[in-house]
């Protein structure tokens, strides 16, 4: 009984919905701060950004956190998906008139299709920026440009916090393996790791010549959707697991509006700013 | 007044029904709406015209047989009543009112605005009671020290007069606000403690088991229930029913 109870049961499914909707709300957090390093990137921002980007794809608590949200996003999509499937079904005849803006509000009643366009949009920015990350083999790896011996030279940027000149990979003395490792060429061993150039393609990106401009935009039209989700789901979240005390009641939800506003927001900001305003 | 009625009209459960309109004239504001459909029906029983099947009973709002789908909201447009409380002062001279039946797969249509809402009696019979012995050894009421705060929220609870309007507002359909004021009533006092785990587990299986759909805590239950059950039943049950799962 019990154990059914706590899988099947429509309340359970709530359960399992609050807690991987609140948990990927952490997601978002930490996925923003390090966006936000994009803007606030110091003297060296790509480097920044690739550090953190390298960070994110090889520290061992982070790969953890990455599969419990890979684990969450479809967790709550199936679930969720299901749950709208079944309330379908619950009315098989619809009312003739029906005036539901009378006694609630718009997002709750559409969380289904917003959650929906959600997950539209991860798997397209999952394959823009995350799979080029993982499994892109033409991934440019971060160089500079220094003044040496009074000649402009490429070089590129080490994990060892040094310069390894580019003109050795065009001549053949250094080959890349495995995307991002220098290998001496003769001795075939591992000499550096260069920093996968994640900066320059989210630049790129929203800087397209033709396609920048569109993708800005339905980058800020899915942060608006998330918005909307939020703005029901993160309040609704803890009604679901049972907490509803007058006390807080005021606190959570003023939290969970200000939440569902300031966090697609600071996302938004990010394409907009590289479209408009960054330097190239 | 004069008003033009949509009506819902079905013959019997299996056959479809569609909406049928109806002009009523010289309508009272002062009758209650249930009273405007019987000046309907007498109409339409003098001119040997099937009357308008509804269901109502004590017409004080205490019984919650009346039901009624209005212009898009249970029990109509006005909160905090019932149908039998409508008044006709609420809608204007001139006005189309749509009249449905509530709809969830979990209450069927018998005929033309009467729907079976026995879904709610085996809810009930699953586990909305508690077992004491009443064959006259019952046991004074107040013999039992109970928190002021526990016995009001309890009997805020207790007023629930299972009209489903909650079910029928309810874009999913679900019986959470009634199923989950069923569970507090007894939740928030020592008498029901004794079977609380049972108790919600058998009641929320059964709610499933009859076809109501998820709860998606858009709160329209709570705005339409002519009785003011709040959406802290729900988390309430929500609780009882995590505790009840993960101990029993
Ligand atoms: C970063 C992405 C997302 C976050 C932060 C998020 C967050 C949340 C939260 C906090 C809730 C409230 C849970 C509750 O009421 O107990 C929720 C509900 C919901 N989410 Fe998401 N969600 C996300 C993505 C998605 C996706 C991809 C889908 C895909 C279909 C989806 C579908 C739904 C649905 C249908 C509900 C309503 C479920 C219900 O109330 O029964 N969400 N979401
Ligand atoms: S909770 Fe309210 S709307 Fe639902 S059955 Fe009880 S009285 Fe009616
Ligand atoms: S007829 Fe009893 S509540 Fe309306």
């Amino acid at each position: 009984m019990a154990k059914s109870a706590l899988l099947k049961s429509s309340i359970a499914k709530k359960y399992w919905m609050a807690l991987t909707g609140l948990f990927l709300c952490l997601f978002l957090v930490g996925h923003l701060i390090g966006n936000l390093q994009l803007l606030y990137g110091g003297e060296n921002p790509s480097l920044r950004f690739n550090e953190y980007a390298l960070f994110m794809t090889t520290n061992p608590a982070i790969k953890i956190l990455s599969y419990l949200t890979y684990f969450s996003i479809l967790f709550h999509a199936v679930d969720g998906i299901v749950l709208a499937y079944q309330n379908q079904k619950a009315r098989p005849v619809k009312y003739a008139k029906n005036r539901p803006e009378t006694n609630t509000v718009w997002a709750s009643r559409n969380m289904a299709v917003l959650g929906t366009l959600i997950l539209v949009f991860i798997v397209t920015h999952m394959v823009n920026f995350w799979s080029r990350m993982h499994f892109d083999k033409n991934m440019p790896l971060q160089t500079v440009e220094i003044n040496a011996g009074g000649m402009k030279q490429l070089f590129y940027l080490t994990t060892d916090g040094g310069y390894l000149p580019k003109a050795q990979v065009d001549q053949g003395m250094v080959v890349i393996k495995d995307r991002k490792y220098f290998y001496d060429a003769q001795a075939n061993v591992k000499i550096k790791e260069g920093y996968m150039d994640l900066y320059k393609i989210t630049v790129e990106f929203f800087k397209h010549p033709r396609y920048g401009l569109i993708a800005s935009i339905l980058y800020v039209i899915a942060m608006a959707v998330l918005g909307f989700h939020l703005y029901h789901g993160f309040g609704s979240a803890f009604q679901s697991l049972g907490i509803n005390n007058p006390r807080y009641n005021m606190l959570i939800k003023n939290f969970g509006i200000a939440f569902s506003i300031v966090v697609p927001l600071l996302f938004a900001i990010i394409p907009l700013y590289i479209h408009f305003f960054l330097k190239a | 007044m004069n008003l033009k009625l949509k009506i819902w009209r079905q013959k019997n459960a299996r056959e479809a029904g569609k909406m049928v309109d109806y002009n009523i004239s010289n309508v009272s504001p002062d009758m209650s709406f249930l009273e405007m459909l019987d000046v309907l029906n007498e109409e339409l029983n003098n001119k040997g015209e099937d009357p308008v099947a509804f269901d109502h009973d004590c017409r004080e709002g205490i019984c919650g047989m009346c039901s009624l789908f209005i212009n898009g909201e249970a029990h109509g447009p006005d909160r905090g009543v019932t149908t039998c409380q409508l008044h006709m002062r609420k809608f204007k001279d001139g006005d189309t009112i749509y009249i449905e039946p509530f709809r969830a797969k979990a209450f069927p249509v018998i005929k033309d605005l009467v729907v079976d809402r026995s879904s709610f009696d085996r809810i009930q019979q699953a586990g909305g009671f508690i077992s004491v012995n009443t064959s006259g050894n019952t046991i004074d009421a107040n013999a039992i020290p109970i928190k002021k705060h526990d016995a009001d929220r309890s009997f805020d609870a207790a007023t629930c007069i299972g009209c489903g309007a909650c079910v029928a507002s309810c874009k999913n359909a679900s019986a959470m606000l009634f199923v989950s004021a069923k569970v507090s009533q007894f939740a928030l006092l020592p008498q029901g403690k004794v079977e609380a785990h049972e108790r919600v587990l058998n009641m929320v299986k059964k709610m499933d088991e009859e076809g109501f759909g998820n709860c998606t805590n858009t709160g329209a239950c709570e705005v339409e229930c002519p009785k003011g059950i709040s959406l802290e039943n729900i988390a309430r049950m929500n609780r009882e029913y995590l505790f009840a799962s993960v101990k029993s």
